[in-house]
């Protein structure tokens, strides 16, 4: 399974086991900035860790501190190592973004149709960086 | 459409120090929006600094190393610490040494010091059709309902750049059009004395923000003002359950005299009919403690307790000792009203623990002790509490949460909806 993706944010290219969340999550409140695990109680996927995942999000909710809890990550070495989202979230890839000027690492942000997410469920995949998405096999 | 900036914009990008940079950081976010330009803003309301970690400190500290200022007049959104010294702040160095350089470098940039979640009731309310650049989710989503301002969602790092520009990316909010209402979410079906209540306005805000996510609405069928301190809590329900940015409320909201006037096309998208079932699930999904015997603590002020709020809880309490403390959370503008006439004192002898420039869910304040129960008022409070503090939550009234308070255990009085 593979897909052309638009780059959002551009960033290193990722290779990791993907998570793919199954309903909107806040990064804060949901996310803990220090280990990257998810904290919210009531997200499906809570306990899950983000940090070196290639990390699916169907949409983000919430406060507008996603911005300060991504760039912490990415300070941290604790950001997924690549982020597929489907739609543009300014607040969150705020994040990325902040930290590129802080001359940061940061991983790179594509945009996929949450249609699309399914085939990448439960195995590993790459973004490279022209933001090609490719399971791995 | 791509972003055109001026030449002076330009100018200012392609700079090395902090007004370049937030320059630089304006126009990536208008590009990753589709903005095709940036139009000057009126004000700011900045959430970035609360304490988060390192890389927030480290950011503002470089603005002020770039010699950058604010160019518009620009409130603060609390920080990670008391700095009226109300509560005691268990973040230990060296988070809290980051967290004060932190809160000092955002008054350096030349930011007011209100640290509140709540600048609308600590006197900055822009003019109804100016364009502001706000942060925290609940001061957003009252500014462009309540107040008719409009703003986006800004989040952290991009409001400081926005008001060390002067200047927000043109989409959104900001445009008329896209402030019309294409969903109603019509409460005609509940019951008169259930939409008088405390509680009906922060459970139809968490059950408006998950049906809506950040599409806008009007609220249909409500009959007269519900009061501003019902608006604020409608609001910072609906902004921690969906991704709201901008309600309606018929009748109530200035952008909404009637449904006909602020709906998008002559019919909704979708009307979402509320029943009392609905109601009743939205409620019950703002606890997460099940059965609880006993109450370890009541939180209430997020958004921050205005004056009004502070007269209902001292009425509560009607002087009676707490078993549990009562954390109530509030801004210095509302303290300086709590300390004048004596009530600061008063309230504080009957057990509640006033907690100033900051609250419980972004920093460490009550007790950790592991499978502790937690009550509130607040449907935001319901909503993050459980993840940032450990604690279980049990939602309920404020009356509710005050003979709580007094007997240590959970108490109950239903209206039905």
């Amino acid at each position: 399974m593979s897909a052309a993706a638009e780059i959002l944010v551009p960033g290193k290219a990722g290779e990791g086991e993907t998570l793919v969340l199954t309903a909107p999550i806040s990064f804060w409140g949901g996310v803990d900035p220090k280990t990257g695990r998810i904290a919210d109680v009531r997200h499906p996927q809570h306990g899950e860790v983000i940090a070196g995942r290639v990390l699916f999000l169907p949409g983000t909710i919430g406060s507008s501190s996603a911005s300060a809890v991504l760039m912490e990550l990415a300070h941290n070495g604790r950001a997924p190592a690549a982020l597929v989202l489907h739609e543009p979230d300014a607040i969150l890839l705020l994040g990325l973004i902040v930290a590129r000027e802080m001359g940061w690492e940061t991983p790179i942000a594509v945009r996929l149709d949450r249609g699309a997410f399914d085939a990448y469920r439960g195995g590993a995949a790459t973004v490279a960086a022209d933001g090609a998405i490719a399971a791995a096999v | 459409m791509s972003l055109a900036l001026s030449p002076e914009e330009q100018a200012i990008a392609v700079r090395q120090d902090g007004a370049g940079m937030a320059m630089r950081i304006v126009a990536e976010s208008a590009r990753l929006l589709g903005a095709p330009r940036l139009i000057p803003i009126a004000s700011a309301h900045i959430d970035g600094a609360l304490y988060h970690g390192d890389s927030g400190t480290l950011f503002a500290e470089r603005l002020i190393e770039g010699g950058a200022k604010v160019a518009v007049r620009s409130t603060l959104n609390v920080g990670a610490l008391d700095l009226m010294g109300c509560s005691r702040i268990r973040l230990e160095e060296p988070q809290r040494g980051m967290a004060r350089r932190m809160m000092e470098a955002y008054r350096k940039l030349g930011c007011e010091q209100s640290w509140t979640c709540a600048p609308y009731q600590a006197g900055h309310r822009p003019a109804q059709g100016s364009d502001v650049a706000w942060g925290e989710s609940n001061a957003v989503v009252f500014c462009n309902s309540v107040l008719g301002a409009r703003t986006n969602r800004y989040g952290d790092f991009l409001d400081i750049a926005c008001a060390i520009t002067g200047r927000a990316p043109d989409y959104g909010l900001h445009r008329p059009e896209n402030r019309l209402a294409r969903l109603v979410f019509d409460v005609s079906g509940l019951s008169p004395s259930f939409l008088a209540s405390e509680i009906a306005w922060p459970v139809l805000g968490s059950l408006y923000g998950r049906e809506v996510g950040n599409a806008i609405g009007v609220v249909r069928g409500v009959t007269g003002h519900p009061g501003e301190d019902a608006l604020k809590a409608f609001g910072a329900a609906a902004a921690s359950s969906g991704a709201v940015g901008l309600f309606h409320i018929a009748g109530v909201t200035p952008e909404a005299p009637d449904v006909a006037t602020i709906l998008a096309g002559p019919e909704p998208e979708a009307v979402i009919r509320v029943t009392p079932e609905m109601v009743a699930k939205a409620r019950a999904g703002l606890s997460t403690a099940v059965a609880p015997e006993a109450v370890d603590a009541v939180a209430i002020g997020s958004p921050h307790l205005s004056h009004a709020e502070f007269d209902s809880l001292e009425r509560l309490i009607a002087g009676r000792r707490l078993a549990v403390p009562i954390y109530a959370c509030t801004g210095r503008h509302a303290l300086a009203l709590l300390e004048k006439d004596g009530r600061r004192k008063r309230l504080e002898a009957s057990g509640v623990v006033i907690v100033a420039d900051t609250c419980v869910v972004v920093t460490p304040i009550m007790p950790d002790i592991g499978n502790g129960v937690l009550m509130t008022n607040s449907g935001k409070f319901a909503h993050y509490a459980p993840g940032n503090t450990g604690y279980a939550v049990l939602y309920a009234s404020l009356a509710d949460c005050v003979e709580s308070a007094v007997l240590g255990r959970p108490v109950f009085t239903d209206v039905a909806a």
